[in-house]
């Protein structure tokens, strides 16, 4: 939702494309979660799946730009069944991260692709979305039985190989939050995740965590002020962009916001971007909370 | 010319000693610390001396911005919480343990240093060129976005430290990104030496060595990453005897790292015990 209450947005230049996100699955997904910030569902083909060959342009194209590592994103990147194929070529220009809900993978999926990875030089990291150490907690977000079966997920890719980054949208309070990691890493061990990496990210207030908690404040917006010697490498507006099915995004986040299209190809898709919208200000508050960030949130001081 | 380059001294002025001694042996014509100068280990003040007896130029680190600047933490930016409690002891005692002299002298370090070897155009940073805080880790960075880095901050050669484990990627025409590894701590790989980098160009590369023409007229280069042994079992008992953390003294006797451990990306950190 873009705010009627401050007329002036500052707008962020992209520094440069550091990150390149392909939301490889559209919004298509297996589950419908009542916070996802862009309503994925089964139904939701409001954007579609990525071909291989799309995907292959981006990854071309990319070199030039200097990219430095990949994001496979959607709805569920592996509903797309070009996705291993994709993710085998990706290893061949950089790093990729895939950001699932564990729910449908294989086994025979997951031994391809850790062969893939260790013929070459690059990390292939798997970021499985679990929303609380219990089906008490994860289950009314994520629908009945996502807890066993994402859990599941976890374990092959452990057993595979693999070390992934659980990540949780924060539906508690910030007291919880000790405890919830401790917790976490308790159930992760014992179902053969024995190095668990356990994040905590905020709730995107858009879409239809909109419908199911509350949407942004018409005050919860970044202002020009705001900007003033904040660390703009924190948001990632200023090092990424999005190759989807209807051209190339500012953010993985805004897809259903149609000012966040900012152009057909990569090329054209450089110029600034006005941070109007909410979850802006979110990113501005946490950081590129979708990245395995390698630009840490504090900036040594100049010189004096 | 002979460069020998080291970083992440972490305090342990005992493989600051070992590694001096081993590249002076090697004829380096040169020494060059990339930054992070404490931190983790004892007495913070003792490597200081030997920099300056061996008039060993030196990059400002995150570390050394902190200390220097009295911050409040170390700038590392670690996410999780057992992560910044250990980051957090390390700091604490390094800021009480370093005098004010060298806290001044920290401050005043340079964000990267430029060195002309053979006509090729050296970068000595920390991070990155872009970043003093920066992570560049093997398997999670790209060749092109190395090679961006050289077009982008005109250099034919790239060092720095900062993530802790040394490696290098050759890059477009010739040119080179070489992590010089950290001298305060091993590298999680169970061994309990640490490592810097004699970097060879022009008639001190090795025959035949693959050849530079980036900026200039051909030249050739020869990294040779240095394993450097030294008096572990002295540094954890002086770990001890300041009350440091057994984690860390566990990772000097031991080799492997048992904190900070969030930022390393999945491959680097499965070859590692926890």
């Amino acid at each position: 939702m873009i705010s009627p209450g401050i007329s002036i947005f500052p707008s962020i230049g992209l520094r440069a494309l550091d990150e390149l996100w392909f939301q490889v699955a559209g919004t298509i997904c297996n589950l419908t979660c009542n916070h996802c910030f862009i309503s994925c569902s089964p139904q939701n083909h409001s954007f579609e799946f990525l071909l291989f060959d799309e995907v292959e342009v981006a990854l071309l194209d990319s070199v030039g730009h200097g990219v430095r590592e990949y994001y496979f994103t959607g709805g569920e990147p592996f509903l797309n069944k070009d996705l291993r194929r994709m993710l085998k070529r990706t290893l061949d220009f950089g790093p990729a991260t895939v950001l699932t809900n564990g729910t449908v993978l294989k086994p025979e999926w997951l031994e391809e692709l850790y062969a893939a990875e260790q013929a070459g030089r690059f990390s292939l990291e798997f970021r499985v979305s679990i929303d609380g150490p219990s089906a008490k907690i994860n289950d009314p977000i994520r629908g009945t039985g996502t807890f066993v079966k994402a859990i599941q997920g976890v374990r092959l890719l452990c057993e595979a190989g693999f070390l992934p980054i659980i990540t949780m949208t924060q539906t508690w309070d910030d007291s919880e939050n000790a405890r919830i990691m401790k917790d976490f890493g308790l159930v992760l061990k014992k179902h053969g995740c024995h190095r668990p990496r356990l994040k905590i990210l905020p709730r995107l207030k858009i879409g239809a965590e909109e419908n199911r908690a509350e949407g942004y404040k018409e005050t919860e917006r970044i202002t020009p002020e705001m900007m003033l010697e904040f660390d703009r490498d924190q948001l990632l507006c200023h090092h990424s962009r999005v190759v989807t099915s209807r051209g190339i995004y500012v953010c993985p986040i805004l897809l259903e916001s149609p000012d966040a299209r900012m152009g057909d190809s990569l090329a054209d898709s450089l110029d600034p971007f006005t941070m109007r919208h909410g979850a802006c200000y979110t990113c501005y508050q946490y950081g590129a909370i979708c990245t395995n960030s390698t630009m840490r949130p504090a900036e040594p001081r100049s010189e004096s | 010319m002979k460069l020998a380059l080291f970083g992440g001294l972490y305090s342990n002025y005992l493989s600051l000693e070992a590694a001096i001694s081993e590249v002076n042996a090697r004829g380096a014509d040169a020494v060059y610390c990339l930054g992070d100068l404490g931190g983790f280990g004892p007495y913070p003040d003792r490597v200081f001396p030997r920099l300056r007896d061996c008039n060993i130029a030196c990059v400002q680190g995150n570390y050394d911005n902190s200390i220097g600047n009295e911050l409040d933490d170390c700038q590392c930016g670690y996410t999780d919480p057992r992560d910044n409690h250990f980051a957090q002891i390390s700091y604490d005692y390094t800021l009480s343990h370093s005098s004010e002299d060298n806290k001044a002298w920290l401050r005043n370090l340079p964000k990267e240093i430029r060195v002309k070897v053979d006509g090729l155009n050296v970068l000595l940073c920390h991070g990155s060129p872009r970043r003093t805080n920066e992570f560049l880790w093997e398997s999670a960075t790209s060749t092109a976005f190395l090679d961006r880095l050289c077009l982008e901050h005109d250099a034919d050669v790239i060092a720095g430290t900062h993530s802790g484990i040394h490696w290098q990627h050759k890059l477009m025409n010739g040119r080179r990104y070489v992590n010089v590894g950290v001298l305060g701590r091993p590298e999680n790989d169970g061994q309990s030496c640490v490592w810097c980098v004699m970097l060879r160009t022009g008639v001190d590369a090795d025959p035949g060595a693959d050849v530079c023409d980036g900026s200039n007229a051909a030249v050739p280069i020869s990294v040779d990453f240095l394993m450097i042994e030294y008096d572990y079992l002295q540094l954890a008992a002086e770990m001890r005897a300041e009350s440091l953390p057994e984690e860390f003294v566990e990772t000097v006797l031991s080799g492997w790292w048992t904190t900070c451990l969030e930022i390393l990306p999945s491959r680097e950190r499965r070859t590692g015990r926890y």
